[in-house]
């Protein structure tokens, strides 16, 4: 049971110093978590290979990859609810692979909510602080409630019973859970996943700033490339049980490593074309041209180009020889400060972002410019086969006569 | 007249609780429609009456030049769209997109006409023969969606179709709904909760609250002018941000009068006094050493092609969209320009725009 772990993860005997410990932590400059060569397997499937890591005493890890990258199965093996094949997991300097949960004083938060349905808000916050074996003084109890509550901006529902709760209301008191504890390390399995777009927005920052205010390290697992630019200090990038990259936000979706990192981070995601050497400029299949070639190397490459990184020439610049040939102009996505566009360039479909123009139209001609500066450029033999996505959801069999109407015969 | 008109449109459930209030809507022929809202703002049950799967509790809804507002589902030109499914591995593509029509009963010679329609249309004449298992993940969105529009009526009715999606599929599948319906202008609402799918997609958005529209107009009349504080939040990734104070006349010029400084603004002189709410869209938010607002940066949001920073002013949070590269210590202090002809107003008591 999910809330059953949850009050594993949290059973550490708690001597009220939580915040004072994670404060010195803060100023050694040894990293707090590290992770180094772990192995695991469930059943047939390597869910995590090789797998090394670190977070600081003051950072915010985020853990990026896309549904059955392993993401979940690191998180349960560093709280101590999975036991790993090989490798080691060191918190603080010390080696707590063979610890269990409740001796590791984690926090863990779930997706799903987990809170207990029938009781109050104030219940279920002071919970971890009641668990068997804790002392924690009334007084003390009733603080540490007060000061999360305020902190989450969920003192005015504190009487409230949890299923009266919005789901943003819901995540709010279950991430209050995890802190009144002050653990020495947050983790973080896709919190915000199941809220509304509006809220996950706010709730983005609010974590941020918190986890900051707590001087508390965080591992903040996620599928949504969004949520880990904009959260991280640091990305790392998870796919099928290894990692990818690491690197700050910056790093890893201006210089991704490979293709597959590159689809990860951007949308709409970045273009890639497979391009060769001709005359001082890398061609695309078709015979464009499309931007200047170094003399050396491969002569055949896969060439990265975010959406933002390619420009519009004015039409005039179409005279110039070596300036941009033209692309037709299929799509237009009109949204907030850029518009989206989805060409076809070069014989391949190209999405370009500009900043916001209300006068181009579908079936316009327009001559984009790579921002050469900004290309990254890959071996032909990293193309990935598939893009790194679910499929289409299987048709239900309840609804095998799809879409044949609910009443029969009917149009609906 | 308008190809589809909702007129006082009211659904109250038999506990009591109202969920569609009154809704006023004149939709032409070929527009795609949005309908945009929070959960429990009433849009899907506007959806379903539309459908004929519920009932007004009041008002009429007109498709072409009937009334069908009590007539069965069956007796509408509508269609369904719930989602999007993989298709069926053990069909062909013509199969898999036939496969509506012949549960249908449609008859055989119908059938092949309208597949190679849309086959011809959406470009997927070569792969009719094709399995699914031979195809590219795009090919296979597109042949779904082919197989989801195939029965062509007079009105599609769509409900959060891409909401089960992953997020690189659902904007492909967002691109070939958009080139599909102005392929085909068929008549489309589309029901989200997702502001950008609306932007992209839409004709027109109605965004929805409380079982009332809000505001309808085009994406953009949505976006630069919002009818009121709620729209002004909703719309926009992030929302427009905020500034209590005061409209005051100076001297014949209207002044923003807030914490933070004062901002001249535009407002009609009868506007010019009382509470109100300066809002701004974050690209419309500038440095600049001259500007009138004073902050400090508090934390900063890397979002790929630029970066939103937050700035703690006297006055509230606000964020400001900055070009890529550029990034700023936490703590520092910055002066806001803001840009004026973006400068929206609103009445503080009725929340409505100035």
């Amino acid at each position: 049971m999910r809330s059953g772990a949850l009050a594993g993860a949290s059973g550490a005997a708690d001597d009220g110093t939580g915040a004072s410990s994670a404060a010195a932590f803060a100023s050694v400059a040894a990293p707090f978590l590290g992770v180094r060569g772990l192995s695991k397997r469930l059943g047939r499937t390597q869910a995590l290979l090789d797998i090394s890591l670190e977070a600081h005493a003051d950072e915010l890890l985020v853990v990026l990859g896309p549904t059955g990258a392993g993401k979940t199965t690191l998180m349960r093996t560093i709280a101590g609810l999975e036991r790993p094949d090989a490798g080691s997991i060191a918190m603080a300097g010390q080696d707590v692979t063979s610890m269990d949960p409740a001796e590791r004083d984690v926090a863990l938060v779930f997706q799903n909510f987990s809170l207990y349905p029938r009781w109050t808000v104030r219940r279920n916050l002071e919970f971890p602080l009641r668990a068997p074996g804790r002392r924690v003084s009334e007084k003390e109890i009733q603080r540490r409630v007060g000061w999360a509550a305020e902190l989450l901006k969920i003192s005015r529902l504190l009487d409230r019973e949890a299923s009266r709760l919005s789901g943003g209301e819901m995540q709010r008191v279950a991430i209050g859970r995890a802190i009144v504890r002050r653990p020495r390390l947050f983790l973080m399995d896709e919190p915000l996943t199941n809220l509304d777009a509006k809220l996950r927005e706010a709730l983005r920052v609010e974590l941020v700033e918190l986890r900051r205010d707590l001087k508390t390290p965080m591992v903040f697992v996620t599928h949504d490339q969004a949520e880990a630019l904009s959260m991280a200090d640091r990305i790392v990038v998870l796919s099928e049980g290894r990692i990818l990259q690491t690197g700050t936000p910056r790093e890893v979706y201006e210089r991704p490593h490979s293709p597959v990192v590159a689809l990860q981070l951007g949308q709409p995601a970045i273009n890639l074309l497979r391009v060769r050497r001709s005359e001082g400029q890398w061609v695309a299949s078709e015979g464009t041209p499309l931007m200047a070639a170094e003399s050396a190397g491969p002569s055949e490459r896969l060439l990265g180009i975010r959406p933002e990184d390619i420009a519009l020439a004015r039409p005039e610049a179409q005279g110039d020889a070596a300036g941009p040939s033209g692309a037709v102009v299929e799509i237009v996505e009109y949204i907030g400060p850029t518009t989206t566009l989805l060409c076809t360039w070069a014989g391949a479909p190209v999405h370009i972002v500009v900043p916001r123009r209300g006068t181009i139209r579908p079936g316009d001609r327009v001559f984009p410019r790579i921002d050469a500066a900004r290309a990254v450029l890959f071996g032909v033999d990293s193309e990935p086969v598939r893009r790194p996505s679910r499929g289409l959801p299987r048709l239900p069999s309840s609804l095998a006569s799809f879409p044949a109407p609910p009443s029969k015969g009917g149009s609906v | 007249m308008s190809f589809l008109v909702l007129d006082g449109l009211r659904k109250t459930y038999g506990d009591g609780t109202p969920a569609v209030r009154g809704i006023d809507l004149s939709i032409e022929e070929g527009e795609l429609i949005v309908l945009l809202g929070p959960s429990g703002c009433g849009k899907t049950t506007t959806l379903r009456m539309i459908a004929g799967l519920e009932l007004p509790t009041g008002g009429l809804i007109r498709l072409g030049r009937t009334d069908v507002t009590s007539l069965r589902p069956s007796q509408r030109d509508v269609g369904m769209v719930f989602q999007f499914y993989a298709l069926y591995p053990h069909l062909t593509v013509r199969e898999n997109i036939a496969f509506p029509l012949r549960a249908a009963r449609v008859s055989p010679s119908e059938i092949r006409s309208r597949v190679d329609g849309v086959a011809a249309r959406m470009d997927l004449g070569k792969l009719l023969s094709s399995y699914p298992k031979e195809l590219s993940g795009g090919d296979q969105q597109k042949v779904s969606l082919a197989r989801a529009i195939v029965r062509r009526p007079a009105v599609y009715l769509m409900d959060e179709p891409l909401g089960t999606l992953d997020a690189d599929q659902r904007l492909a599948m967002r691109e070939l709904i958009r080139a599909e319906q102005i392929a085909s202008k068929v008549t489309t609402i589309y029901v989200t909760h997702d502001q950008e799918e609306a932007m992209s997609l839409a004709d027109r958005i109605v965004v929805m609250e409380g079982g009332r529209i809000r505001q309808a107009g085009t994406p953009a009349d949505v976006y630069d002018a919002p009818a009121d504080l709620f729209v002004a939040a909703f719309v926009g990734s992030p929302g427009m941000n905020f500034i209590p104070g005061q409209v005051a006349d100076r001297s014949g010029k209207a002044m923003f009068v807030s914490d933070a400084g004062q901002i001249p603004i535009d407002v009609p002189p009868v506007a010019r006094c009382g509470r109100a709410t300066l809002g701004i869209r974050c690209e419309h938010i500038h440095e600049g050493a001259d500007g009138p607002l004073f902050g400090r940066v508090v934390t900063e949001e890397y979002v790929g092609n630029a970066s939103h920073v937050h700035v703690q002013t006297p006055a509230g949070r606000v964020i400001m969209r900055a070009a890529n590269g550029s990034a700023r210590a936490r703590g520092s202090e910055l002066r806001l320009r803001l840009d004026p002809a973006q400068i929206s107003v609103f009445d503080a008591a009725t929340e409505k725009r100035l």
